[in-house]
């Protein structure tokens, strides 16, 4: 749980340089699963369909029964997949000119599971002992995990109003872990080895000696040993995976790797954006600052501008006013001077009418 | 939709006929849901686990209520000031699409109480869904507190109402950040599924899609809502909303035209690194083009045409083009193109119940929209902050 522990501090917080360990998304370090870990390895040559392990899953896990009895193999004839009641089932494939293969369905129980990196309250668990487990008190019903599982395993009781959860295989971690059994359910009952339960590193051993022992009987390919990321279900086969309804276009990336990448840009956005943003917040103010400052600047231009226009022309006009005034007063004085003249003119007249 | 005289003399308008009895329907529905479960009334099953209530109640509230932070970096941290006047139309809006996300996604959880679990009990904190939650919880947060001065003008809170108002930046910044991330991140939900969700949609590049188609739908959520709400809410639009209303078409209309060219360039590269140019020819590639050309290109030609010519009527119905084009995205990414590898017979179709229940968390949006921007100083300045810019 490390990694994705790692992982998510790093999104959270952007804490990555403070972090002792090794920070494995981005870097060169790439998680082989647990150490002594367990799966199982399924051999779809010796497959006869014959649904034993399903009983043994429903009897070590308490699980209604089913409507029709395990030993109706007709229920074979449509495919079916995981159920609430059912945490395994076995579905027949028709091959062309051949006879049918059989294949069982459970969950894969991935080394690094993308239902664990989906769960917003990290309900699922990879455990040391191999299993992926789930944790119901915690979940909040999302069923993000459903999206994300590669294998479209895990089902939802969708009928309870109350109490509704995820459900799915887990291995029989808990049964094991409570000691009341060894081996998963299933493994135990198959009548034919078909599963074989050990340690993941021998399991892919014990594929390997097979396929190179029979090259003609097998596809030289272990499904699950690097489908996305790994899975601790390993799957032989005689006839191509695709043909017995396992995938083939999975990838290898596992699901936290490929979370990875939209994950480290979640810290980049709340460290960078507000810098960008107060950024252009400030250079829009400052732009309406200088923008108000030019204007200002132009204002009291054109006013003093037009105080010194105003000043010169009351100037012209005062001049103009003094030289008017001016001229009216010589204009004025000469007339009365004239008239004086005028006035004595006549006066010597009369004085000399009256002395005639 | 009636104005405000004629429901003040009778109640039984058209809208609140119609209104009630979908609030009637739901009340049932909600009933239904809690009392029997999900399985009940939903069409969900185990290979389709997220159906209408995630693909449209959640993405496409998401990303239509994106027109609050893209109306509001742009009027306070772009500097399009002048359009002050619609930042709190838009950020209502914002608000109550988060809210009502909320609300109806209380529906589609399996225990909605445990909803702050992610944050109080155990944090999954490499799940892109506990980033989503996160940022839509502080972000539901952020709105609020931009939304809250209406209220608290309204209710005459002068002083925590002026405190509010001088954080008006902060908010608005935060508002983007977490904007930007859970934008993206609902698209990187899916990031997680690339064998379930068809190749022509799925794209490392989907965060990013989903963020910049998101200031794209924003834009246009305000230019549609603009155009909804203008005969209902005429009586309480103040002439300084009313005179730059144009004006505000005029420039949202270039700026989405130029996003959605943007967006359509990134999709095309989305295509082209992937190397998936000859899917294009298949049924599923006529679809993609259909949602591609027909609502993000065609879109933005018209968005530009709109704005050159200052048609008003053609940004409108082009604004509602692009609202419908986010809208089938959203549904393609998260429905219809999502278990696409599955036989018809195992593929999903929403229930009348699930339909039933989209329409009514709708519907009481309208209505708490329409209560609100009646009451409150929405589309108006209170006239005791009038000068407040």
């Amino acid at each position: 749980m490390k990694r994705r522990n790692f992982l998510g501090l790093m999104g959270a917080a952007g804490v990555s340089a403070a972090l002792p360990t090794k920070a494995q998304a981005g870097g060169n370090v790439h998680f082989e699963g647990y150490p002594g870990s367990k799966g199982v390895l399924f051999d779809a040559t010796r497959c006869i369909g014959c649904r034993k392990c399903e009983i043994g899953c429903n009897e070590v896990n308490n699980l209604p029964k089913p409507e029709k009895p395990f030993t109706d193999l007709s229920v074979l004839d449509t495919p079916r997949r995981t159920e609430t009641d059912s945490y395994t089932v076995v579905n027949k494939y028709e091959q062309e000119g051949g006879a049918p293969v059989y294949r069982k369905i459970q969950c894969m129980h991935c080394l690094e599971p993308s239902s664990a990196s989906a769960c917003f309250v990290a309900a699922f668990s990879k455990q040391s002992s191999g299993a992926v487990t789930y944790d119901e008190s915690v979940c909040v019903g999302c069923r993000y995990c459903m999206i994300a599982c590669p294998f479209e395993i895990p089902t939802y009781s969708y009928n309870d109003p109350i109490t509704p959860k995820v459900i799915k295989c887990d291995l029989c971690d808990a049964n094991i872990k409570a000691g009341k059994i060894s081996v998963p359910g299933c493994v135990n009952s198959c009548p034919k080895e078909a599963l074989v339960y050990g340690e993941r590193d021998e399991l892919i051993k014990i594929a390997r000696r097979r396929i190179e022992s029979f090259p003609e009987k097998y596809i030289d390919h272990i499904y699950g040993e690097k489908e996305v990321g790994g899975t601790s279900w390993l799957f032989i086969s005689g006839v191509p995976f695709s043909q017995i309804g396992l995938r083939e276009d999975l990838g290898v990336a596992s699901g936290p790797e490929l979370n990875s990448g939209p994950l480290s840009v979640v810290a980049m956005v709340p460290a960078l954006w507000p810098l960008l943003l107060a950024g252009v917040y400030g250079v829009t103010k400052r732009t309406d600052k200088i923008n108000q400052q030019e204007k200002a600047d132009a204002v009291a231009q054109a006013i003093t501008e037009t105080q010194d226009k105003a000043r010169d022309d009351m100037k012209a006009a005062m001049e103009r006013a003094a030289n008017d005034k001016e001229a009216t007063v010589k204009r004025e004085v000469a007339k009365a001077l004239e008239e004086a003249a005028k006035a004595a003119e006549e006066g010597d007249g009369e004085k000399e009418e009256e002395g005639a | 939709m009636t104005t405000e005289t004629v429901s003040k003399k009778s109640l039984l308008t058209p809208f609140n006929v119609i209104a009630g009895l979908i609030l009637l329907m739901g009340a049932a529905l909600t009933v239904w849901r809690f009392g029997w479960g999900i399985g009940a009334v939903t069409n969900l099953d185990n290979n389709n686990p997220w159906g209408l209530w995630i693909g449209f109640d959640l993405l496409c509230g998401v990303v239509l209520a994106a027109g609050g932070f893209v109306t509001s970096s742009a009027v306070y941290l772009f500097g399009m000031k002048k359009h002050h006047a619609a930042v709190r139309p838009a950020i209502l809006t914002a608000f109550l699409g988060y809210l009502f996300v909320v609300v109806a996604l209380q529906y589609d959880l399996g225990r909605p109480w445990r909803l702050p679990y992610p944050f109080v009990v155990q944090s999954g904190t490499t799940s892109m869904l506990f980033e989503v939650g996160l940022c839509v919880a502080l972000y539901l947060t952020v709105l609020f507190l931009e939304f809250s001065p209406a209220a608290l003008e309204w209710l005459g809170y002068k002083r925590l109402r002026n405190l509010i108002h001088k954080t008006t930046i902060a908010l608005t910044i935060f508002g983007v950040v977490l904007s930007t991330l859970h934008q993206s991140s609902l698209g990187a939900l899916y990031i997680i599924a690339p064998s379930k969700l068809h190749p022509l949609w799925y794209s490392t590049y989907l965060p990013t899609f989903f963020f910049v188609s998101a200031i794209a739908a924003g834009m246009s959520m305000v230019m549609l809502e603009g155009w909804i709400t203008h005969k209902p809410m005429h009586s309480k639009m103040s002439e300084e909303y009313l005179a730059q209303h144009d004006d505000l078409y005029y420039g949202f209309a270039k700026g989405a035209s130029f996003v959605l060219l943007g967006y359509f360039f990134i999709k095309v590269i989305g295509i082209a690194v992937d190397n998936e140019w000859s899917m294009l020819g298949t049924g599923w590639g006529q679809w993609f083009l259909f949602e591609l050309l027909g609502f993000v290109l065609l879109p933005s030609f018209l968005y530009a045409i709109g704005a050159r010519e200052k048609n008003l009527k053609l940004i409108r119905w082009t604004a509602l083009l692009t609202v419908l084009g986010i809208v089938l995205n959203r549904l393609n990414v998260s429905v219809i193109a999502f278990n696409w590898h599955l036989p018809s017979e195992m593929r999903y179709v929403p229930s009348w119940q699930e339909i039933g229940v989209t329409l009514f968390v709708c519907t009481m949006l309208v209505v708490t929209f329409k209560f609100i921007a009646t009451k409150m100083p929405i589309f108006y300045d209170h006239p005791e902050y009038k000068d407040e810019h």
